[in-house]
C-alpha cells in the first residue's frame, strides 16, 4: 500500500491533513482527513463565569468569532430563562447578517472563485484571487476589500471590538444604536444588497454560462448523497439567528424538525483514535461509519444542506436567485458539492436583504435593548447557523452562574464526514491507475474541501502567484517513489 | 540579543541601499483562532500598498506551501515570521523551531503567541482531563471503545500520526527566543497598521520591545468620565444597569482597563463592556493579574480586612478574570513550567 500526504492542507481555517492510501493496483483505496489538533474549550470553561463565555468561545474562531458570540449569549439567556427583548434579537441579526455578508464574501472570492472564474486547471500561477481580478475587472479587488471593511466597521460600530466583538450578553446587548449609526447602517446594507446582486451576476456569467465548469458542477466527481440539516423560521425559511433545526433526508423528505434545545436527542458524535474531531451523525439512523447515502446518519450543514433543508429564502431577492438555483440544477434537494459556492452567494444576498429589512423597523434605535436577568442561572442551550453549519452551546452552570459542564458542536464540526467523503470521492476519481499525479489533479481534490467553506479569509488577493504544494507517493516504509510539486 | 539578529541588523541596512529586495514574510499560526490573520487583514486598501512591496513566503490559512518547503529554505531566508497562536502539541514546538532557524526575525503576534492567551486557561487542566470530557464525558459524544485520539494509529491500509497533545500551553517565547511582541487578541487594527509601518521602513524599535501600543494604560484612551475610584460593591455587566458615561471600574465592574498595556483605542469600554485585558501587562509589570487584584484592592472603600475579603467574593471566577489573556506567563504554573523545561530539553533532539 502506498500514502499520499498532504501536510498541512492549505487555505482554510485551522489545521488539517489528508492520507491518500493507493492499493497494488494505484487506485485508492481509502483517504483519511485528519484534523490535528485540540484546545479544549469544553474543559478549560468549566468554572468560568457565563458573561464570559461569548468572550471566551468567541476565540475558538477568530474569522467566525460573531457566531459564536451569538450562539454563547443565546444559551446565556436560556440559562437565566430570560426572553429578551424584539429590538435587542433585532440588533443582534443585524450584526450577524453584516457579518455573514464579509464571511462568504471572503470565502467566495478568496478562496473558491480561483477554481471556478479561473478555472481548475489554468496555470497554477493565475489560479488566485489576483487571476479572478484579471478575469472580471479590476474593480471587483477594490469592491471585496469594501465589503469586509464595511463588515468590521459594523462591528465597530454594534460590537466594540471589531474582530471578536462583546456586546452581546446573556439578557439582551449591551449597547443599542442611535439614529445616526442607523443611517450609516442602512447605506452600509444597501452597498451589501448591491454587492450579492453584483456577486450573482459574476456567477451567472462565468460560470453557469460556461458548459465546460457547469459539467464539472454537474459531474460526478464531486457528487455524493448526504443528508441535509439548517435552520428555519415558523415558514421554514432559510434563516440564521433563529429557528428550528431541520434535517431532510437524500430525497428531500423531513425526517427531524426540533427545537435546537433537544439538539441531544437527534445528533450525536462518534469518536475515532486518527483524528482529535470527532464525527457528528444523526442518531437515529445511527453511526454507520464513513459512507455516503441514504442508511448513513452523515449529514451536511452547509450553504448547500440549508437551502435543500428549507422551503425557500425569507427574503424576495435571495428568493427569486434560490428558484433559479433548483430550476437549473435539477430541482430539490441537490447534491452537487461544488453547487454550494452558488448556494453560498444566494445566502449572502439574503443576509444583506435581512439586515436592511432589520434596520428599517423603527424599534431598532429602542432603548429596550436588554433584560436584566434576576432568576437563578441553571442550564441553557444556544444555537446558530455559522457560515459554515449549525453552531450549538449547551451550558450547565452553578447558582453564581459559573460553568460545570459545556458542550460546543461547532459549524464545520457538523461536515467532518461528508468532507471526508467528498475527498475519498474526489481522489478515487482522479487518482487513475498508472496515471501520473498531476498539478490539476492535485488542485481538483482540494477542490472537494474547498467547497464547504475551511474557511479563511485572508488575503489570498495581495498574494502574487501561487504557491507550490509537493505530494509525495510513499511506501508504506516511508520510501519515496514519486513526488511531484506545482 | 541574539547573534541571529545582530546579523539581521548590520545586513539590513546595506541590502535596502543595494537590493532593493522585497522583504520575505511568514505568517504561521499554531493554538489559535485564526482572528490574528483576519486582524492583520484590517489593514484594508493598504494590502494592495503591501503587497507590491513584501512578498509573502508562507502562510498556509492562505497559499500552498507545505511544511517541507519550509524545511527546505537556506536558514534566515525569511526576513519576518509574524508568529501567532501558543504553543501545546508537538507540531507547534517544531513550527516554533523551524520558524525560529528559517527567520531573521520572530514576532510574537497577537496575545496567543506573546502571553498564551485563551487557549492557556487549558493550563486549569490536565490532558487527561481534556481528552475524558472530550472523548468520553460530553454529552453528545458515543465511544463505545473507550477510546482517545493516538499519536500514532494503525488503521487497515496503513499508519496514521497526530501530533502529541501536551499537558501544559506555552508561549512562543517559552520555547525559542522572540525578537518583538505585537499585543491584543487579536490586535486592534491601529496597532497593526504601527507594525506595517516598521516593516515598511525598516526602522526596528528597541530588541525585545512592544510594537503597536502605547506604554501608558487603556484608561488613557477610555473617554469615561472619571472620580477618584472607591466602591462598595463588586458588579456583574449582565446582572446590572451600567452608565454609558462613568468610568466603568467607578461603577463596580472589574474592568482591566488599569493594568493592561493601552493601544487599543479601549473599544469594549466604547460598547459598555469592562476591558478584559487582551493586550497585556504594562511594561515593567510581570503579573498583570496580581497588577489588577492590586488595583482592585485599593478601590475597595472599606478599611477592614474581612470587609475587603468579603467584598472580593463577588468575583465569581478570580483566576480565570485575573489571567484570562496571561495564563501562561503567569506565576500559577511555575511547577509545570519547571516540568515542561526538562519535557522541551527532551523534543529538541
Amino acid at each position: 500500500m502506498k500514502k499520499i500526504s498532504i501536510d498541512p492542507i492549505t487555505r482554510l481555517e485551522g489545521h488539517g491533513k489528508i492520507d491518500i492510501f493507493l492499493n497494488d493496483e494505484g487506485e485508492v483505496e481509502n483517504a483519511y482527513f485528519q484534523i490535528p489538533e485540540l484546545r479544549g474549550f469544553e474543559v478549560f470553561s468549566q468554572g468560568r463565569p457565563i458573561e464570559d463565555m461569548p468572550t471566551i468561545t468567541s476565540r475558538i474562531c477568530g474569522v467566525c468569532p460573531e457566531a459564536h458570540l451569538m450562539a454563547s449569549s443565546k444559551a446565556g439567556d436560556a440559562a437565566y430563562g430570560v426572553e429578551i427583548p424584539r429590538t435587542a434579537k433585532m440588533l443582534r441579526e443585524v450584526m450577524y447578517s453584516a457579518f455573514f455578508v464579509g464571511d462568504h464574501t471572503t470565502h467566495f472570492y478568496v478562496l473558491g472563485a480561483p477554481d471556478f472564474i479561473v478555472g481548475p486547471e489554468a496555470p497554477k500561477t493565475e489560479r488566485n484571487i489576483l487571476g479572478v481580478v484579471a478575469k472580471v475587472g479590476k474593480e471587483i479587488g477594490g469592491k471585496v476589500i469594501k465589503t469586509r471593511r464595511l463588515m468590521h466597521e459594523v462591528m465597530g460600530i454594534m460590537g466594540g471590538k471589531t474582530i471578536h466583538p462583546c456586546s452581546s450578553i446573556p439578557g439582551g446587548m449591551s449597547k443599542g444604536i442611535n439614529e445616526e449609526e442607523r443611517a450609516r447602517l442602512l447605506e452600509i446594507a444597501d452597498y451589501y444588497i448591491e454587492f450579492g446582486l453584483f456577486s450573482l451576476d459574476i456567477f451567472d456569467k462565468i460560470v453557469l454560462q460556461n458548459p465546460e465548469y457547469l459539467e464539472l458542477i454537474l459531474g460526478d466527481v464531486y457528487f455524493h448523497k448526504t443528508h441535509s440539516m439548517g435552520t428555519v423560521d415558523e415558514n421554514n425559511k432559510v434563516n440564521f439567528y433563529d429557528g428550528k433545526i431541520r434535517i431532510v433526508d437524500t430525497n428531500g423528505d423531513e425526517i427531524h424538525k426540533y427545537d435546537p434545545k433537544n439538539y441531544l436527542d437527534y445528533i450525536a458524535e462518534r469518536v475515532v483514535k486518527w483524528s482529535y474531531l470527532k464525527f457528528p451523525y444523526i442518531k437515529s439512523i445511527g453511526w454507520k461509519g464513513l459512507v455516503d447515502g441514504q442508511d448513513s446518519g452523515i449529514y451536511k450543514a452547509t450553504p448547500l444542506s440549508r437551502l435543500n433543508a428549507a422551503d425557500g429564502m425569507a427574503t424576495p431577492l435571495a428568493q427569486e436567485a434560490y428558484e433559479k438555483f433548483y430550476a437549473t440544477l435539477g430541482g430539490k434537494p441537490v447534491h452537487y458539492t461544488l453547487s454550494t459556492h452558488w448556494a453560498r452567494l444566494i445566502e449572502l444576498l439574503y443576509s444583506a436583504e435581512r439586515m436592511k429589512e432589520l434596520l428599517e423597523d423603527d424599534e431598532i434605535t429602542s432603548d429596550n435593548y436588554r433584560v436584566i436577568p434576576t432568576g437563578m442561572p441553571g442550564e441553557g442551550i444556544g444555537s446558530v447557523e455559522a457560515p459554515r453549519g449549525t453552531l450549538t452551546h449547551h451550558y450547565t452552570c452553578d447558582e453564581k452562574g459559573r460553568i460545570l459542564k459545556a458542550n460546543l458542536i461547532v459549524g464545520t464540526t457538523n461536515n467532518y464526514g461528508a468532507m471526508s467523503l467528498s475527498i475519498k470521492k474526489a481522489a478515487q476519481n482522479l487518482i487513475k491507475k498508472g496515471s501520473k499525479l498531476t498539478e490539476g489533479t492535485l488542485n481538483m481534490i482540494e477542490m472537494a474541501f474547498r467547497a464547504y467553506d475551511p474557511c479563511l479569509s485572508c488575503a489570498t488577493h495581495t498574494i502574487p502567484g501561487q504557491m507550490p504544494i509537493t505530494v509525495r507517493l510513499r511506501s508504506k516504509d516511508g520510501e519515496v517513489l514519486d513526488e511531484m510539486s506545482r | 540579543m541574539s547573534a541571529k539578529f545582530e546579523r539581521f541588523i548590520s545586513t539590513r541596512v546595506k541590502k535596502d541601499v543595494e537590493e532593493e529586495e522585497k522583504p520575505r514574510i511568514a505568517i504561521y499560526w499554531c493554538a489559535s483562532c485564526g482572528g490574528c490573520e483576519i486582524a492583520f487583514l484590517e489593514i484594508a486598501e493598504r494590502i494592495l500598498d503591501l503587497a507590491e512591496k513584501i512578498e509573502i513566503v508562507f502562510c498556509p490559512c492562505i497559499m500552498d506551501i507545505k511544511y517541507h518547503d519550509v524545511w527546505d529554505m537556506p536558514d534566515d531566508y525569511i526576513d519576518i515570521t509574524l508568529f501567532n497562536g501558543a504553543i501545546r502539541n508537538d507540531e507547534h514546538l517544531e513550527m516554533a523551531y523551524l520558524l525560529r532557524d528559517k527567520s531573521k526575525i520572530l514576532v510574537a503576534y497577537g496575545s496567543c503567541a506573546a502571553k498564551g492567551c485563551i487557549p492557556a486557561l487549558a493550563n486549569f487542566n490536565s490532558k487527561k482531563e481534556i481528552f475524558d470530557y472530550v472523548y468520553k464525558e460530553s454529552p453528545s459524544t458515543v465511544n463505545p471503545e473507550g477510546i482517545t485520539p493516538q499519536p500514532i494509529v494503525e488503521v487497515p491500509e496503513g499508519e496514521l500520526e497526530l501530533p502529541a497533545f501536551w499537558d501544559c500551553v506555552k508561549t512562543l517565547d517559552q520555547i525559542v527566543q522572540v525578537d518583538y511582541y505585537v499585543p491584543g487578541c487579536p490586535p486592534a487594527q491601529k496597532t497593526t497598521n504601527e507594525l506595517v509601518d516598521v516593516i515598511l521602513s525598516g526602522k526596528l524599535p528597541k530588541h525585545g520591545s512592544y510594537i503597536g501600543s502605547a506604554t501608558k494604560s487603556v484608561c488613557d484612551d477610555c473617554p469615561r468620565e472619571r472620580k477618584e475610584k472607591k466602591i462598595k460593591k463588586i458588579k456583574r455587566p449582565h446582572l446590572s444597569e451600567i452608565d454609558p458615561e462613568v468610568c466603568l471600574l467607578d461603577q463596580g465592574f472589574l474592568c482591566c482597563g488599569p493594568a493592561t498595556r493601552g493601544g487599543c483605542g479601549a473599544q469594549c469600554p466604547s460598547v459598555n463592556m469592562p476591558c478584559i485585558g487582551c493586550y497585556g501587562p504594562l511594561d515593567g509589570i510581570e503579573d498583570q493579574g496580581a497588577k489588577m487584584l492590586g488595583v482592585i484592592a485599593s478601590v475597595l472603600d472599606y478599611e477592614d480586612e474581612e470587609d475587603i475579603k468579603k467584598a472580593m467574593e463577588d468575583i465569581v471566577d478570580p483566576a480565570g478574570y485575573l489571567y484570562k489573556f496571561s495564563m501562561s506567563k503567569s506565576l500559577l504554573f511555575k511547577n509545570r513550567h519547571e516540568k515542561f523545561k526538562a519535557d522541551k530539553e527532551r523534543l529538541r533532539v
